[in-house]
């Protein structure tokens, strides 16, 4: 196996780097550790990219690769694709790495079949093993199995599951090297972006929420998510839901938390009536402290909750929340 | 000429499947014989999207394919129960489910190439087994098709694609020509019911099944990405403590206290 170390795919948000990217790059300086004398790159696609990869550097880069054009802005991914393919073969690394957001997850399996191998997807570690190659460690079967595979392709291609790496402090020291790729753009747009609609979202984000109050089958239609919700705002929190209540239609599949909606970290997560299916858990298994309300005893929840209450909750959360009442009054 | 939609269901071990009965030998999951598979979710959402283009084009023709070994006919059978027209099964010792989607990818794209005449692909956004969301891009890929990933509305007019992407805040509206693949996503809506002409029609239908050889597929053209080193259950390491009330009220009143005790709140 060639050296050239790790490119990241870089992503924006707003302008500036992404955490994602940020984090990524720690993940690449980590499995750089192992390979003396390799850099670690990222590929910036966008406009007006000098910023971000001032900041690319801080955290940890030693080349940033830029594709300098307006046509990245709503991130189609045949662009970005054929971005990607070009800077590989042109910087050679050994793996390439980016974060499962919602663009890598089309972007990196596509560079990866277009580099005659698959993706090592959605990776909770990375490491390199002796004989120099990329070893994913990989949650399956919605979390009830752990995989751990070695990539076999060269170059090996990874993402990253959300917040597994925190981003390295930035040192405004550090040097790097920006070096423009050239990439022929005209007719590589092949499903072509019409129109986006946003649907404006209340308040704060679910991924930068600190506390989440989360909503389950369990409470039977939509009108208790307007208790969760005067619990969230008491706590200074967001509201999510489980996969079953938004495809209920009790709330919006933007309140999605798990394996196919968000992936948030907050401080707290209090789950009400959510029977803790893997495929949910997968979405908040890194809240640093998870509480659940649930009838059943049995449920899976309480095997990855730190406190549990059993009990039927149109009783338990009146009575918790005049309780936080008195006590933060 | 119909539309032709070929749709990709897998057979996969049920999701609801209890950790508990989950258990895992060497490198494979292992479930007890008593827990039947199912079709991934997300497939059958594809399903249902293939029936809704079908239900406003005028001549349109649906194929499943499936892909695997073992299959229980009449798990395989229920796309065709739910108004699908043919089931071709890829049979082969070769495609055995595994983590690495090279296999699963050449040999899903060989078999469209042999079918020759695929207007459009629907598949499911993942599979509830590996999540890997990696084969419908993967075959676009390899084909040269436009793909449009986790879509919650398809439509086709006069050849051309229009479909509704899920974005975190919202949704975006893309366009292809085709022949084009795309991923479904669950907020499409709960796939139909099939009903009992459906599943009567389903008994009759004798699936076709083609090996790797029928595909022209051996052993080098599958060179494999990954290596599995390791498959093994992940350890809790939450000890949970449980809030034991007189009754419901009470169990909430103090799980407040002890949140706040903790220092949680």
């Amino acid at each position: 196996m060639a050296g050239n170390g790790i490119l990241v795919i870089g992503e924006l948000a707003g302008g500036a780097l992404a955490t994602s990217t940020l984090e990524a790059i720690a993940t690449a300086r980590g499995l750089a550790a192992s390979l003396p004398g390799e850099p670690v790159g990222v590929l910036l696609t966008g406009s007006g990219l000098a910023d971000a990869a001032q900041t690319a550097i801080a955290h940890g880069a030693d080349l940033v690769y830029t594709v300098d054009s307006p046509a990245f802005e709503d991130a189609p991914s045949d662009l970005l694709v054929a971005a990607a393919h070009a800077t590989v073969a042109q910087a050679g690394p050994r793996s390439v790495i980016g974060t499962k957001t919602l663009v890598s997850r089309d972007v990196l399996p596509r560079l990866a079949f277009r580099l005659g191998t698959a993706l090592a997807q959605d990776c909770t570690a990375l490491a390199v093993d002796d004989q120099e190659r990329l070893l994913a460690t990989r949650p399956t079967y919605g979390g009830n199995a752990q995989a751990t595979i070695a990539c076999l392709g060269s170059p090996a291609v990874a993402t990253v599951r959300a917040k597994t790496t925190d981003p390295l402090e930035p040192d405004a020291a550090r040097t790097g090297q920006v070096i423009p790729v050239e990439v022929a753009l005209d007719g590589v747009l092949k499903t072509r972006p019409i129109e986006r609609v946003e649907q404006a979202s209340e308040g704060l984000r679910l991924e930068d929420a600190k506390v989440i109050v989360s909503g389950g089958r369990g409470l039977g239609g939509p009108e208790p998510f307007k208790q969760l919700d005067v619990l969230a705002t008491l706590l200074g929190g967001a509201v999510g839901a489980s996969r079953a209540a938004c495809d209920a239609g009790w709330v919006s599949s933007s309140y999605q938390v798990g394996l196919t909606g968000k992936t948030v970290t907050p401080d707290l997560y209090i789950a009400v009536g959510i029977s803790g299916a893997s495929q949910h858990m997968a979405g908040c298994s890194n809240a640093k402290t998870i509480v659940a309300i649930n009838k059943d005893p049995g449920a899976n929840i309480f095997k990855e909750a730190r406190f549990g209450v059993t009990g039927d909750w149109e009783k338990v959360l009146p009575a918790f929340v005049e309780q936080l009442h008195e006590l933060l009054d | 000429m119909p539309l032709h939609i070929v749709v990709l269901a897998k057979q996969v071990v049920d999701p609801e499947t209890p950790l508990s009965a989950f258990q895992v030998d060497g490198r494979r999951v292992v479930v007890p014989s008593n827990m039947s598979p199912v079709v991934n979710g997300f497939d059958e959402q594809a399903v249902e999207a293939a029936l809704r283009v079908k239900e406003q084009t005028a001549d349109a023709h649906i194929t499943i394919l499936s892909l695997g070994t073992d299959f229980a006919l009449d798990v395989v059978k229920k796309p065709l129960a739910m108004g699908a027209d043919d089931l071709i099964l890829l049979e082969d010792p070769m495609f055995e489910n595994s983590i690495d989607p090279t296999v699963a990818v050449a040999a899903l794209t060989a078999a469209i190439r042999k079918l020759g005449d695929v207007d459009l692909l629907l598949a499911g956004r993942q599979a509830s087994d590996w999540d890997n969301a990696q084969v419908p891009l993967g075959i676009a890929e390899t084909l040269g098709w436009p793909v449009a990933t986790v879509a919650k509305k398809v439509e086709v007019n006069d050849a051309m694609l229009r479909a509704e992407r899920v974005l975190p805040e919202g949704h975006e509206v893309v366009e292809a020509n085709l022949p084009a693949v795309v991923s479904v996503s669950n907020e499409l809506g709960t796939p139909r019911y099939p009903n009992m002409r459906g599943i009567m029609a389903a008994r009759r239908v004798q699936p076709t099944i083609w090996t790797a050889s029928d595909l022209g597929l051996d052993a080098a053209l599958l060179a494999p990405a990954f290596e599995l080193m390791e498959l093994a259950k992940p350890q809790s390491n939450v000890e949970t403590e449980m809030i034991v009330g007189e009754d419901d009220e009470d169990a909430g009143r103090k799980l407040a206290l002890r949140l706040r005790e903790a220092r949680v709140l």
